[in-house]
């Protein structure tokens, strides 16, 4: 019982230097630079997680974006949620390829599509080229984050 | 002979009460018959019964318009595979015991034999939605009332022409609008 008691004693004693311990503990880590990254996209502590960006919007639909350089892969004029693009289907190619783009009017796919990277040309779209998103990309509506003066050429204006 | 035309007399006039009484056991019958009835045909509209076979299908659709949408509105399988006109729909609730036998022998029990089947299932649902006009997509997603000012460029060159003239029925152009598609080599309008 007695030394029940003592132990209860100790710890009860003990409890606020622990308290004490920990406080001064806590205001070391405030001061300590905790490794915090300030970029273009704000400020973020490696010990806490910066609020994600809000989802940015796809536009529906508009018209073909111009050019900014010589042989730039055309960017995407419209959403293309679940258009679905795998061995079994080519969404894509339902309106831009050689046979359907007529009816749809959609921008053709360029001769190149159907070559493959020897330069042998095949009779449909060469597989290296099948996987359109490798190089066409749908645009979002958001500001750019840093001014941006590059102009294109003089012929592609 | 005056024992049996007693008793016949008695069939032919029955008390009011009994006729009554009959009458309203056939009612009450009836009617939980038809409550029965309904109710566990509804039973197999269910998603939850739907993938106790069709299960990679199902999961399928989550990343499609028809499940995950800015409104919140949604369709699961019968709202487009099971017609809602109540005589077409026992009618497709009849050829799917049919269904019943390939779930027996187990014609799509893997996803690998489901992977090799899904051309053969898909054909066939596209042929009866081109056969009744898309009706199923029209349940919901009515012409009259589709507003084309507020519809993508894309999509009013295709509604406003071949779509109102008739030419054309929904399925023509929404293939694999919630699942993945098979094999489209050969059909009209793919690549």
């Amino acid at each position: 019982m007695r030394t029940v008691t003592i132990a209860i004693l100790l710890a009860a004693g003990l409890l606020p230097v622990a308290a004490q311990a920990q406080e001064t503990g806590s205001a070391e880590i405030a001061n300590v630079n905790s490794g915090g990254q300030s970029s273009l996209r704000g400020l973020t502590e490696l010990d806490e997680t910066r609020q994600a960006d809000a989802f940015k919007q796809i536009p529906k639909d508009r018209s073909p974006f111009a050019s900014a350089y010589v042989y730039q892969p055309p960017l995407i004029p419209h959403q293309i949620r679940h258009y679905e693009l795998s061995t079994n289907a080519n969404k894509c190619l339902s309106c831009h390829s050689f046979k359907n783009s007529r009816e749809s009017g959609a921008t053709k796919i360029s001769v190149t599509h159907y070559a493959t990277r020897e330069g042998q040309v095949l009779s449909d779209v060469s597989p290296r080229r099948y996987f359109c998103l490798q190089c066409h990309v749908p645009q979002v509506d958001a500001r750019p984050l840093v001014v941006n003066d590059f102009k294109p050429v003089d012929s592609l204006q | 002979m005056k024992l049996i035309r007693i008793f016949w007399r008695r069939l032919s006039t029955p008390s009011k009460a009994a006729a009554g009484a009959l009458l309203g056991m056939g009612f009450v019958g009836g009617i939980l018959f038809w409550g029965a009835f309904n109710t566990g045909m509804e039973a197999t509209n269910t998603e939850a019964f739907c993938s106790s076979c069709h299960a990679p299908i199902v999961t399928e659709i989550r990343e499609t318009i028809h499940y995950a949408n800015r409104s919140g509105v949604r369709a699961i399988c019968s709202d487009c595979h099971v017609p809602h006109e109540w005589s077409d729909k026992i009618v497709r609730k009849v050829q799917a015991s049919k269904e019943l036998v390939a779930w027996a022998i187990g014609t799509i029990d893997t996803v690998e034999k489901f992977e090799a089947r899904r051309g053969h299932l898909a054909h066939r649902e596209w042929k009866r939605m081109k056969q009744n006009n898309s009706q199923e997509c029209r349940n919901c997603h009515d012409f009259d009332f589709m507003d084309f000012s507020v519809q993508g460029q894309r999509s009013v060159a295709q509604h406003s022409t071949a779509l109102a003239s008739g030419e054309k029925t929904c399925i023509d152009c929404h293939k694999g609008i919630a699942h993945r598609l098979p094999d489209m080599q050969g059909v009209e309008g793919w690549q």
